[in-house]
């Protein structure tokens, strides 16, 4: 290639390795907006001209988990010197935690959010790549008549709009008490995970050579063994990209939760937004909850940088 | 364009044959452990009944809801009325509007999609320092939360103290808000969200194009604008038409993003007709009907874009 290269292709990639430059700045400012408006004090987030340069604070996040009212008098100062950081905090932005009667503090509504969204989030995805990986291995290794159409029935489940589903299933789980219930959502998130994980899991089944279980069988080993033994360990790459995408999609999931739950088994994504609701919304509160709410996303990203291609395409295209 | 209890019909005529052919003495491993026929029945079966529980009964429940005026806000029976629902949906200019408006937002963000995403990959697709992380970083906004993106873009898009008016220059400028712009902005969220994927798709596209035919356009003295549209798109095509039905597929179902960010009458897509329909209004056996519209439109984008992998596929 060098030898075919002109001055005018150079000065290109030049101008070419700029605009990318200026691309990734662009794509990235709205995330870095997000991330630093969570560590401003409230009377910076909202400025004309928008404040960039700043003391970055963790009293949002404070504020985040605790319950608050407006401060009605200052503290006294034995009472600012009584009270931890945490407090102090909340006291200097004219606020004060709420306690109940024997002094404890009361939390806001994200931290349970969260949990329900962990707990959610884990149990579907363990169950989708479980059933994922079997049936997988059932469709790569075996002859299953009308295969394609059976595929392709299990895939498109997954592509159904989330509101056409809900509407029945809202009803459903009336008839049988599970709406605003973590076993409903759990079912409903691995009913959605398992299309996606049994053909992505097919794209990885397919590529373990035959021959390793084939040897073991031979071996003496029954196929179930071979299985357990052989499979599963080639495929714990696999397995482990599959998993991380279904996490993800578990933990984005915003329609069925907002129709099937609202306080119990509440999950963050319908949660965050509904605090803008009413009044003058305290954005560096709804900030901190975003961030800490992409973290996990933002890290899965990473390690999974080398296998987006395939799981964004349902394994299609594989590099 | 099987209609779902046409998958049903497959699912159950699949099942009834596994069953017979696990009666068929065959495999020779029968004699040590589990013979193959019933290892594959046991990892298949419970999967396809689960879906056919979770996914197909539901939409069988939802088309006899579909023939009622049930109303699930009350306790009143469900009345049979036939098509009607039907009819009246197909008649109602609202639900017309409704369909032009998703048809328009589809078109608007796949196009988008289409040219800031390939266009990155093209300026992308060279010796670039740090590639692999600048690769990494741009395709972060695609795997968050479309309603927490929803969320914190509505802070961006604020007309008084939002960056994106101080960055542009644009005073007062209402994107939201403004009954015009609102689809625009949504769509423009979602181009910001969604290129990334149009991205990673033509990065390997691209990359999988034979050098060699570069070098042979080299030689011969090929034009950029030849060599682009005699080697480069040609070769591409095939996988950005992946992202472009699948993208397509999801603009069509879009719900949270719209739904958060702008409660404008002329943004209101399908998705968001029918959650009001249904769970604003309660007019429960109207919007089954409208779920089995919207449903049908999706199954027929769905086989269209399997056919389409499966070609792909093959090569």
């Amino acid at each position: 290639m060098a030898a075919v290269r002109t001055s005018s292709e150079i000065g290109f990639n030049r101008v070419a390795i700029v605009a990318v430059l200026l691309v990734t700045i662009i794509f990235l400012a709205p995330i870095y907006w997000i991330a630093s408006t969570a560590f401003k004090p409230r009377n910076l987030a909202t400025t004309i001209p928008p404040t960039v340069v700043f003391q970055p604070e963790i009293s949002p996040f404070v504020k985040l988990f605790t319950k608050r009212s407006q401060l009605r008098s200052p503290p006294t100062p034995e009472e600012y010197a009584a009270a931890p950081w945490w407090e102090r905090v909340v006291f200097d932005g004219g606020e004060k935690i709420v306690r109940d009667g024997k002094g404890q503090v009361q939390w806001s509504g994200y931290p349970s959010r969260f949990l329900n969204s962990l707990i959610i989030a884990i149990t579907s995805t363990v169950l989708a790549v479980g059933m994922g990986t079997f049936t997988a291995y059932g469709f790569s290794r075996f002859k299953v008549k009308g295969e394609a159409d059976l595929l392709f029935f299990i895939l498109s489940t997954r592509m159904l709009p989330p509101v056409v589903v809900a509407i029945p299933m809202f009803l459903m789980y009336r008839a049988v008490g599970l709406n605003d219930t973590h076993v409903g959502l759990i079912i409903l998130y691995t009913a959605f995970n398992l299309s996606f994980s049994v053909w992505l899991m097919k794209g990885f089944m397919d590529e373990i050579p035959k021959e390793y279980e084939e040897a073991a069988l031979v071996d003496g080993y029954t196929r179930m063994e071979a299985f357990f033994k052989i499979v599963l360990p080639e495929a714990a790459t696999g397995i482990a990209a599959t998993a991380v995408f279904c996490f993800i999609t578990a933990w984005n999931e915003y329609a069925f939760a907002l129709i099937m739950t609202n306080r119990r088994a509440q999950t963050a994504p319908p949660f965050i937004p509904s605090q803008v609701g009413s009044g003058l919304p305290d954005w560096t509160v709804i900030a901190a909850g975003t961030f800490l709410f992409l973290l996990p996303v933002a890290i899965f990203t990473f390690l999974l940088r080398n296998h987006l291609l395939r799981g964004m395409s349902f394994g299609a295209i594989r590099k | 364009m099987p209609p779902p209890f046409l998958f049903l019909q497959t699912g159950a005529g699949v099942l009834a044959t596994t069953m017979i052919t696990t009666l068929e003495r065959s495999s020779r491993a029968a004699a040590r452990g589990l013979s193959d026929m019933s290892i594959r029945n046991l990892f298949i079966i419970p999967t396809v009944l689960f879906l056919i529980v979770f996914n197909i009964f539901p939409l069988i429940y939802s088309l006899g809801y579909s023939f009622t005026d049930f109303r699930a806000s009350t306790n009143a029976p469900a009345n049979f009325v036939g098509l009607q629902n039907y009819r009246d949906l197909l008649n109602d200019p609202y639900v017309w509007s409704n369909f032009a408006i998703t048809a328009k937002y589809v078109i608007i963000s796949v196009a988008g999609q289409l040219l800031v995403g390939f266009g990155v990959a093209m300026l992308l697709n060279r010796d670039i320092p740090l590639k692999g992380l600048i690769t990494t970083l741009l395709l972060l906004p695609m795997m968050l939360s479309m309603a927490v993106v929803g969320l914190f873009w509505k802070l961006l898009y604020d007309p008084s103290w939002g960056v994106i008016n101080y960055a542009l220059g644009l005073g007062n400028f209402e994107w939201l808000a403004d009954p015009k712009m609102a689809l625009y902005a949504v769509a423009l969220t979602d181009i910001w969200m969604w290129s990334p994927f149009v991205m990673l798709l033509s990065l390997a596209g691209l990359s999988a194009v034979p050098k060699h035919l570069y070098e042979a356009a080299a030689i011969d003295r090929a034009g950029p604008f030849y060599t682009f549209f005699r080697i480069t798109l040609p070769l591409v095509a095939p996988i950005l038409m992946i992202a472009v039905i699948f993208r397509t597929m999801e603009a069509f179902k879009t719900f949270d993003l719209a739904y958060i960010l702008t409660s404008q009458p002329t943004a209101e897509l399908i998705s968001i007709r029918l959650y009001k329909m249904a769970f604003q209004e309660w007019q429960t056996g109207r919007s089954c009907a409208m779920a089995y519209i919207v449903l049908i439109m999706v199954l027929a984008i769905t086989n269209i874009y399997v056919k389409y992998l499966n070609k792909v596929k093959e090569r």
